[in-house]
């Protein structure tokens, strides 16, 4: 716990992203970008965690995130992602979908393209409200979003007009997007619906829907397995973390009993998946860990005759399979741990890249533990 | 005081209300009055007035004016509008006319001359709050660390044994002051990197309020402090007075600068300041940095060595009362006594009159008060004066006598004699007071919480509703309400107040404005955590109603159906209805279709989920349990009489069928739909039967006679063989 640095920014955040590390990059990541909600004028804000060698003669202050650049965002940030190195991808209260460019020589952040009203109501009085965007995920060069007025939009950074739009994809508010493959994305919406939409299709369909039964749980979050793409997990309304298995059955494989109130953000931690972290409205950041079992497994399964590394190896590929995907509820073989103890106000969002975690709160700070896996 | 309710009768509602100061298209009002607040609920009315009369209130809503026409006002839930009228100020004759920022509109039957002279009508409303610091970036970091401690405090109240609770509230205290320390140091920070870039601004308007804050600041934490000696720690007699010494060393430290200087020089005995650096210490009870710089004056001045060394051994050997509990003070006093009488003979004997300097130290190790007061420059505030007379003449006093020796000079005297004497209603006038000159309730409501929770302040009924305590949170959280951002803190507080803090959360939240969805998902939770039915409701009647508005029929009815709000829901399904009997689709498939247990909401979204499930089937080609659902829509009353056409028109290609799919039996259930429903038509419309409607019909017959006579066959066929 000493680990975890804290620092208060006068503003409640609604995101928090790591800037993502060029490849065959061993580094921890150094920088993050947060975005604040409910306040008059919202900001974007890039930060950084500084090198532990030159921050000051004061040890204890070295993790403290430093404020590199800020600037005035329109709206609330409803989601945020990083482009590339340098770009990030804002969505707003307000319907528009904005990318900053971080100016890295001279830190400054600047706006480099917007899509106006990338979401509105129809509204047959006036011409456009804007609705609010609340997703949005990249895949260089194309970004999807989707809005609460169930619209998704597939720009490109390249492009001034959307490459595809799907009006009234959904008729409930979409709350959340994902990549699947290249061409597919997965959208969560508040009725308890997990959907499989094909850019290839011309059709305005989806081309698969999975429901929750019954109680419609509204869906909050959604993330997909890094290396193994049929393995999503959501998180809902009720706190539930929900895992599906998108090759079979329409329902999901399991249902996990977690957070009290309901769950913003889910991420697999995309080196190590069998790390899940889950945030939520009631406080709590929980760590997911389904690696533990790794150890037991092979004297269990296996007597005598092969060589251990070659068991070890082989166990660790089959349980990463089954860990997810075990519904079995005799076994509980995850190992849950939550991150904050004193929990109060909300946890809104947590972003997890190699051992560093960021999060922030309605209590307008932001956390950021750099030894998560000590 | 008159009550804002029964003002003239012309109203006016000003739903825009907008920022300060912020002008609105020309409103020719006579009052105002917020739109839709009942006016329940204001206990603190006299209280405010009260504030708003203080020398501390701006005297004038800057823009308003009061001199030229009359101004009106109306309370809100934590701040006030005010509003120029049409009226112009009465001649100078009118008596009792407030001169305040707001002069209370007059008292209802007496009729309010002017508005003919046609001047044009006022411009401005304004909004005046009470809670300027809430807009404090820095101060937000105060807010929301407080919050956590506060609910930390809360939370663990009950469950442990008086000596553990008691070092927990130690803690609590140590925790709220470091936080004020650390806003301090932000705010120290801010300035210097503000004035920085251009110096000519040093002595600007900014710069000069925050000196004024941290210093506001500074005060806070020296009150805080001295409450947790006296009445969270609540030291007994010996360790009281090395508290408070401790306290003095803390908040004057103007020394150590002095010291470093000293020391830095090359003649450090030399130095101008050097002997009262030397009496500083000695006045803040800092014997052994004292007898350290004797030591310099020792070995730079020989012919003083002597002297010096006895000045040295005196200090040495002064008792001090013990931490622990190894020495009674009946011990400690008979040691201190030795020692006095020692000292004594020292100075009745002259061995300090060469040097006026250990002279008069040695007059102070006595307790003389005037050479203790001869030093006042050094002391620069009454407290250090008050501590350093205590050390030397009183060193065991008990907390309960600590009054007698403190005058109430200052505020921070009036806290402590105010406590002592544990009456309320004096530390009532003291939390005003600093309240009002802090502009804001953060401190004297967390301090009075901790008290609280120390059992010191006795259950003191208000006349106005709860006690102290509660009322000091509800007008704290109030104020964090009407910020746009804190509100969230503002829930906790109000869940900690157990006699209104619920009826104060009611009427709040409902004012949250609802931008998006995931705000209105926040609030809704808030509501639902403390069963507060009624704003659930209300909450999500808003956002079904913004959905519907926005043509989101979808979303409109997933809020209603969270809300379980049946008459809505009822409204949104016939609205689905007519679009399908006009579109001849349905829209939003993926909702209707996943209704589930929802869908017993009220019997319109039944019919709505059922009918759809029909229309599934059908294009499932399932004929034959399509036919028994539609059959059922109609005889089980589920479907509205006026959608019984469509039904039976919907029949119409299931009769046509190659095979025979109704039944004898359910045909004649069809027959009967059909009668009845003609039947019934017949009453009422006979003469605006159309054409359409009646081809209908006659098709429906003969559709029906033809399925008839073929089920007839069939089931005599099947009977017959």
């Amino acid at each position: 716990m000493e680990e975890v640095c804290a620092r208060f920014v006068s503003q409640k955040i609604s995101k928090a992203r790591w800037r993502p590390l060029p490849a065959a990059v061993l580094q921890p990541p150094d920088l993050f970008a947060t975005g604040s909600w409910d306040n008059e004028d919202n900001r974007i804000s890039i930060w950084s965690v500084g090198d532990v060698g030159n921050a000051g003669l004061d040890g204890e202050y070295q993790g403290e995130p430093q404020l590199l650049c800020d600037i005035r965002h329109n709206g609330d940030v409803m989601d945020m992602q990083f482009l590339d190195q340098e770009r990030i991808v804002v969505a707003s209260s307000t319907g528009s979908v904005t990318i900053f460019r971080h100016h890295q020589n001279n830190q400054t952040l600047s706006a480099s393209h917007r899509w106006e009203n990338a979401h509105c109501h129809a509204d047959q009085y006036t011409a456009c409200g804007g609705a609010a965007c609340t997703g949005v995920i990249c895949n260089n060069p194309e970004i999807v979003t989707v809005g609460e007025d169930g619209r998704i939009n597939l720009f490109r950074a390249d492009q001034k007009d959307a490459v595809r739009t799907i009006d009234n994809a959904d008729s409930s508010t979409l709350r959340a997007v994902t990549f699947l493959r290249t061409t597919e994305i997965l959208t969560v919406n508040s009725i308890g619906q997990l959907k499989i939409w094909d850019f290839k299709q011309q059709r305005n369909e989806p081309a698969q829907i999975f429901s929750l039964t019954g109680d419609r749980v509204p869906l909050h979050c959604v993330d997909r397995h890094p290396n193994q793409q049929h393995i999503v997990a959501t998180g809902g309304q009720d706190g539930m973390l929900s895992i599906w298995d998108i090759r079979q059955g329409t329902m999901p494989v399991s249902l996990l009993n977690a957070h009290e109130a309901e769950m913003w953000e889910v991420h697999f931690h995309p080196s190590n998946p069998d790390h899940l972290f889950t945030c939520s409205e009631d406080g709590s950041l929980w760590h997911w860990d389904t690696s533990t079992d790794i150890s037991e497994k092979p004297s269990f399964l296996h007597q005598g005759g092969r060589s251990t590394a070659y068991i070890s190896h082989n166990t660790i590929n089959q349980s990463v399979v089954s860990a997810w995907l075990s519904n079995d509820p005799t076994k509980d073989r995850m190992e849950i741990t939550n991150l904050i103890p004193n929990q109060t106000l909300s946890v809104n969002t947590l972003d997890v890249l190699g051992p560093c975690l960021v999060y922030g709160t309605d209590a307008e700070a932001i956390y950021v533990n750099r030894q998560l896996f000590a | 005081m008159e009550e804002p309710d029964t003002e003239p009768p012309m109203t006016v509602s000003a739903g825009s209300a907008g920022r300060p100061g912020r002008t609105v298209p020309p409103l020719r009002c006579v009052a105002l009055r917020y739109r839709a607040v009942p006016c329940r609920a204001v206990p603190c009315l006299t209280l405010l007035c009260r504030a708003f009369s203080s020398p501390a209130f701006p005297q004038v809503v800057p823009g308003a004016d009061p001199a030229r026409t009359q101004l009106c006002f109306e309370w809100g839930p934590a701040e006030m509008l005010l509003c120029e009228t049409l009226f112009g100020r009465r001649g100078p004759g009118t008596p009792g006319r407030s001169a305040g920022p707001a002069p209370a509109p007059a008292p209802a039957g007496r009729v309010v001359a002017g508005g003919g002279d046609g001047r044009p009508g006022p411009s401005c409303v304004f909004v005046v709050r009470r809670d300027q610091d809430i807009y404090m970036e820095t101060l937000r970091k105060l807010f929301n660390e407080s919050h956590g401690i506060f609910v930390g405090l809360q939370r663990c109240a009950e469950e442990q044994s008086a000596r553990a609770r008691s070092a927990q509230l130690v803690q609590v205290s140590k925790n709220y002051r470091s936080v004020i320390r650390a806003c301090m140091e932000d705010m120290h920070q801010a300035a210097i990197s503000a004035r920085d870039p251009a110096l000519h601004s040093q002595y600007s308007i900014q710069v000069i309020r925050s000196h004024i804050r941290v210093s506001i600041l500074s005060a806070m934490e020296l009150i805080w402090n001295l409450c947790e000696i006296l009445f969270v720690e609540a030291a007994p007699a010996g360790p009281l007075l090395l508290r408070l010494l401790d306290w003095v060393q803390l908040h004057i430290c103007d020394v150590d600068n002095m010291v470093r200087e000293v020391l830095s020089s090359e003649n450090p005995s030399k130095h101008k300041l050097f002997w009262n650096v030397v009496d500083i210490f000695v006045l803040q009870g800092r014997m052994d940095e004292a007898r350290h710089l004797l030591s310099k004056e020792a070995s730079a001045n020989p012919t003083s060595v002597n002297t010096c060394k006895v000045l040295d051994d005196l200090m040495k050997k002064m008792p001090v009362p013990s931490l622990g509990n190894t020495q009674t003070l009946t011990e400690m006093e008979l040691k201190w006594q030795h020692w006095r009488e020692e000292c004594q003979r020292y100075l009745q004997d002259g061995t300090f009159a060469s040097s006026p300097h250990m002279e008069s130290i040695c007059k102070i190790l006595l307790g003389d008060e005037n050479a203790i007061l001869e030093k006042k420059e050094l002391m620069t505030t009454w407290y250090h004066f008050l501590v350093t007379r205590l050390l030397y003449s009183h060193p065991t006093v008990k907390p309960m006598e600590l009054r007698f020796y403190a005058q109430a000079r200052d505020t921070v005297m009036l806290i402590s004699s105010s406590l002592m004497h544990r009456k309320i209603s004096v530390k009532c006038l003291l939390c005003f007071k600093c309240s009002i000159a802090l502009s804001n309730w953060w401190f004297v409501a967390h301090l009075t919480d901790l008290l609280d929770h120390c059992k010191l302040l006795q259950s003191h009924n208000l006349y106005f509703g709860s006690n102290m305590r509660e009322f000091l949170l509800l007008e704290y959280a109030s104020g964090l309400f009407s910020h746009h951002s804190l509100w969230q803190l503002g829930v906790d507080y109000f869940d900690h107040c157990p006699e209104y803090g619920r009826v104060y959360l009611e009427l709040h939240i409902e004012r949250i404005p609802l931008s998006t969805e995931q705000k209105a998902l926040k609030v809704l939770r808030i509501c639902e955590q403390r069963q507060m039915h009624e704003q659930v409701r209300s909450i999500c009647k808003i956002m079904a109603m913004k959905a519907l508005r926005n043509n989101r029929v979808g979303s409109a009815l997933s809020w209603s159906i969270r809300a379980k709000d049946a008459a809505f829901a009822t409204l949104i399904s016939d609205r689905f209805l007519k679009d399908y009997c006009e579109r001849g689709c349905f829209s939003d498939l993926d909702l209707i279709d996943n209704l589930g247990p929802s869908m017993l909401l009220s019997d319109r979204l039944t019919f709505l989920g059922k009918y759809r499930e029909f229309h599934r089937l059908y294009g499932e080609k399932r004929f034959s349990e399509a036919a028994r659902l539609l059959l059922m829509l109609m005889t089980a009353h589920i479907a509205p009489c006026s959608f019984w056409m469509t039904l039976l028109t919907d029949a119409l290609p299931l009769l046509e069928q190659k095979e025979v799919i109704f039944s004898a039996e359910q045909t004649y259930e069809l027959m009967r739909c059909l009668e009845d429903l003609t039947a019934g038509k017949l009453d009422k419309q006979k003469l605006q039967d159309d054409d359409v409607e009646t081809v209908k019909v006659e098709m429906l017959r003969l559709a029906l006679a033809r399925n008839l006579a073929r089920v007839i066959v069939k089931e005599g066929t099947l009977e017959g063989s």
